[in-house]
């Protein structure tokens, strides 16, 4: 009797080892890609976080001292000044278009949805290009500004702060786009019908049931285009002219220009640390928000 | 037709017109500047206009007959081939084991292979640049693949895990309960049917790492130079008009390239 009990156990514990052996090799296909991203990224940003307390001596704040300069705190006000614009911008172009998108037939949607792709697929130095090339003096814009009488002399819209954010826009309108799209085609339709039955005008409607309910849309797109602004390193330094200088480019200048390794790496703290209080910030707003939604 | 109600609010089309009008504006502003490259392109004269005042094609014969350029492409090419075979093999494999695994730790392996996405990209590159040096991996063709690829694993990994998401894995279990391996159950059953994430996802990578500027601007130099470095470089020095001929051809891939995603996505939806 007690030896067909042990006999059982001793079963069950070879059963659960094998299975557990199973997970394991399970989890072990997942290596190869994990050796490949510890190597790639987390070797170097640990390798970036220790230079950056390090120089000749040995350990020091110096390079941090350093950043408390004014030249950087401009250019941290740009980073800011550009990241929010940009993102106001896309919530403005991009909640109309996805709100209507949302309404369409399928096939109508898919249309403007592929409208939408399409920059996204397209090479980012192409479009950068483009603008270039559309934004510049003797531009396609300025010909056809001045043509239609509309200025007298070309306008400065290139290598600037104002061509910046109009290629940056157009780079971050479809991380913005596709994530309020897919929130607002949840929304269930009956909502809105029963906020119109209960007397509500549209406008109200709009504000209290709609734009609610695609709030989780929204912040995950605001959070997407926010934080990928604040790393932004092509488009302003070719659209900017030298006159828009972001904290990307700061880093990569003190590297190429000054070969400077400490400053690079503290620039480079900074921006990492920056960047993931924000994603921390805006995954607390959302989680709030969808708390929120849910709550009603 | 107008006057009709467009949503359950009752709201005319009338009066949101201006709705209407405003999102085909932004449309067009997605769409209309990065087209107006091609006519352009055509343009006999250095100064580049729309429509072209002389039609050539001066500017693809700068194109071909330069020696650079056309190693930039190879280049480009090659590190875009390798980095789709890398990410697409790790990632499925990692998506595959990660979601089959019932281990807890599963959560958090997926969240760093999702790094590669979040951290800026200016950062990698200064931090691959700074491995690399000791390594003997600057200008390498090795290099550019390694880190492109770390840069697609996550695309890789999300869309697979979509896909999976959609096939019952009950399936693999009557495969292997009836003999067949892992393994095999895994090629035979399995992949089959997620076989459009995963060509979707490779369809990313590939365009991740033709995209990719600024891991190259730091670590390929020299020989290893891609098109992106020199399309930026040549941007930032002087304009040189034959970057819209070599612009145009990529707004032609991608045009195919969206179009295959797209068809691959239609299949996957059915």
């Amino acid at each position: 009797m007690s030896s067909a009990e042990s006999g059982v156990r001793q079963n069950e514990t070879a059963l659960a080892r094998q299975a557990f052996t199973e997970q394991l090799k399970l989890l072990s296909l997942s290596f190869p890609a994990l050796l490949l991203v510890g190597f790639i990224v987390l070797i170097p940003m640990g390798w970036l976080f220790w230079l950056s307390f390090l120089d000749a001596d040995g350990f020091t704040l110096a390079h941090y001292e350093r950043l408390l300069h004014p030249s950087y705190g401009l250019t941290l006000r740009t980073t800011f000044e550009l990241a929010f614009l940009v993102t106001a911008v896309c919530v403005v172009l991009g909640y109309p278009l996805a709100y209507i998108a949302a309404q369409m037939s399928p096939r109508a949607a898919r249309i403007v949805l592929l409208c939408v792709l399409f920059p996204f697929w397209t090479s980012l130095l192409v479009r950068t290009y483009a603008w270039l090339v559309l934004l510049q003096r003797r531009g396609q814009l300025n010909t056809w500004l001045q043509d239609w009488g509309l200025t007298d002399a070309p306008l400065r819209l290139v290598h600037n702060f104002t061509g910046t954010a109009i290629g940056m826009v157009h780079i971050m309108l479809p991380f913005m786009i596709l994530p309020l799209y897919a929130a607002m085609k949840s929304i269930d339709e009956n909502y809105m019908r029963a906020a119109a039955n209960l007397g509500a005008s549209p406008v109200q409607a709009f504000w209290q049931i709609h734009v609610p309910l695609s709030l989780p849309g929204l912040g995950a797109g605001v959070m997407v285009v926010f934080v990928l602004s604040l790393g932004f390193y092509v488009t302003p330094a070719l659209l900017g002219g030298g006159r828009v200088m972001m904290w990307a480019m700061q880093i990569e200048r003190s590297l190429a220009v000054y070969s400077d390794w400490g400053a690079a790496s503290a620039l480079g703290v900074v921006l990492l640390v920056i960047t993931l209080a924000m994603l921390w910030l805006f995954s607390r707003l959302t989680g709030a928000v969808n708390a929120a939604a849910g709550g009603r | 037709m107008l006057r009709r109600p467009a949503t359950s609010t009752q709201i005319t089309h009338l009066q949101r017109l201006w709705l209407y009008i405003l999102c085909g504006l932004v449309l067009f502003y997605l769409v209309v500047p990065t087209l107006l490259v091609i006519p352009m392109s055509f343009s006999g004269s250095r100064f580049l206009s729309f429509p072209p005042e002389t039609w050539s094609l001066r500017w693809y014969r700068a194109y071909f007959d330069s020696v650079e350029w056309r190693a930039a492409t190879s280049v480009s090419l090659q590190a875009a081939a390798w980095t789709t075979v890398v990410a697409t093999v790790t990632g499925t494999l990692a998506a595959y084991g990660l979601h089959c695994s019932r281990l807890k730790i599963t959560k958090h392996l997926s969240v760093l292979l999702v790094l590669p996405m979040i951290i800026p990209v200016i950062l990698l590159a200064v931090g691959v640049f700074m491995l690399f040096a000791p390594l003997q991996l600057n200008s390498s063709l090795t290099g550019l693949v390694l880190s492109h690829s770390a840069l697609a694993i996550p695309l890789v990994l999300i869309t697979v895990t979509a896909g999976m998401r959609n096939f019952d894995l009950n399936q693999e279990q009557v495969a292997r309960s009836l003999g067949a391996s892992r393994p095999r159950a895994f090629v035979t059953v399995t992949l089959p049917q997620i076989r459009n994430s995963v060509l979707s996802a490779a369809l990313l990578s590939f365009v991740v790492s033709l995209d990719e500027v600024v891991i190259a601007l730091l670590i390929a130099g020299g020989d290893m130079a891609t098109l992106p470095r020199r399309m930026f470089l040549a941007l930032r020095d002087e304009i040189d008009p034959t970057i819209a001929s070599i612009s145009t051809i990529l707004i032609l891939l991608s045009i195919l390239l969206l179009g295959l995603s797209q068809l691959l996505d239609r299949k996957r939806s059915k």
